[in-house]
């Protein structure tokens, strides 16, 4: 047997290619994580080399990116029924399980060791922590358990500001905490507006989503409850020592914008959703993007006011 | 000497070695670098017991 077909015969097609192992690390979620892990190293308190900055949020993201991979792996029965998934590295045959887990195990083993060594131990063993959260809590236990799966499986996405302020300062704070509970309170109704939408095939898949266990009502109850309680949160946070008049101009702004979303999903029932496209979902499906986003670099623009002595609570 | 035709599975995998071969050289790129910014800080010093075996 020549190596060729060894190696086919171990893959499929033997033919996976650079993007395939790169479309394993969800490049797309390790965006987010990217972006709110750099807003978290800039606004810690004091300040690292540009290089260990920059390998801080490199790691983050490789980091990130196991999780992807070893989600993939642990996943791909349900990957392989459900249309939204089909086209992953996995269910293609573009690469074996066998390979996502030990490129996911080798990624992660290797963001953890690295970012320890560049920043401190404290950010590595954060990583490694949120790694295990996301793949054994989330992706091995709550996903198929519980419809409540991505309310505490949201935390995994919620850690990657606090590694970065912690790639920094070597410890947790208030406002490290903060930029947690704003991911974490927002991931639920960014996800569950998604899910009115998305008829998705979660029930094929075994999957229970609040959306099919307790139904479509419940689902927009749950929207409503938690913007209301993501608001004090995110405008609470333009009061720290992170936050300063601009940050919470956009948070007030924001966050009446997102409770009148989420007001306006709750009063509609699944007819008039129906009849007009689910129309309003959407819309609050995209602002949550804007939402989150703009609440970041909000807090990235006040830090550097505040360090240029502009605008900061003094 | 003659150089022979790529093997069709060199050809194959080439997109696969090349972005390997330069994430390589970028990953040594970049432990340089958090070398020279490492020993470069103001808070840098040289082991103890490195130092008296000098």
């Amino acid at each position: 047997m020549s190596d060729a077909s060894l190696h086919a015969s171990e893959t499929g097609t033997g033919d996976a290619g650079f993007r395939d192992y790169f479309a394993l690390l969800k490049p797309r979620v390790m965006s987010l994580v990217v972006f709110t892990a750099l807003v978290g190293l800039l606004a810690a308190p004091g300040s690292v080399h540009p290089i260990v900055g920059f390998a801080a949020i490199l790691f983050i993201a490789v980091g990130g990116g196991a999780s992807g991979a070893l989600n993939m792996w642990w996943d791909a029965d349900i990957d392989r029924i459900m249309k939204r998934t089909q086209g992953r590295p996995i269910p293609m045959g573009k690469i074996t399980e066998g390979e996502a887990y030990a490129f996911g195990i080798a990624l992660a083993g290797f963001s953890v060791v690295m970012l320890g060594l560049a920043t401190n131990l404290f950010a590595g063993a954060l990583l490694a922590f949120t790694i295990f959260f996301y793949v054994v809590v989330y992706s091995m236990w709550l996903k198929r358990s519980t419809p409540q799966n991505i309310v505490i499986g949201g935390a995994a996405g919620a850690f990657p500001p606090m590694i970065g302020w912690a790639a920094v300062t070597g410890d947790v704070s208030l406002e490290s905490i903060l930029m947690f509970a704003l991911i974490f309170m927002w991931t639920p109704p960014h996800f569950w507006a998604l899910a009115l939408f998305m008829k998705s095939d979660y029930h094929k898949a075994d999957v229970p989503m609040l959306t099919v266990t307790h139904g479509r009502r419940a689902t927009r109850t749950h929207i409503l409850v938690y913007t209301v309680l993501l608001a004090p949160l995110a405008i609470g946070i333009g009061f720290t020592s992170i936050g300063g008049p601009f940050y919470l101009a956009v948070a007030v702004v924001l966050n009446a914008l997102f409770l009148k979303g989420a007001w306006d999903i709750w009063r509609r029932d699944e007819a008039v959703a129906e009849a007009d496209s689910y129309r309003i979902e959407k819309k609050v499906f995209r602002l949550s993007l804007i939402y989150l986003f703009a609440h970041f670099a909000a807090i990235w623009a006040q830090t550097m006011l505040n360090e240029a002595g502009l605008g900061g609570w003094g | 000497m003659s150089f022979r035709e790529p093997h069709e599975l060199h050809k194959r995998r080439f997109s696969r070695n090349l972005g390997l071969g330069l994430v390589l050289a970028g990953f040594v790129a970049l432990v340089f670098g958090l070398t020279i910014a490492k020993v470069s800080d103001d808070d840098f010093s040289v082991p103890a017991e490195v130092g008296g075996a000098q």
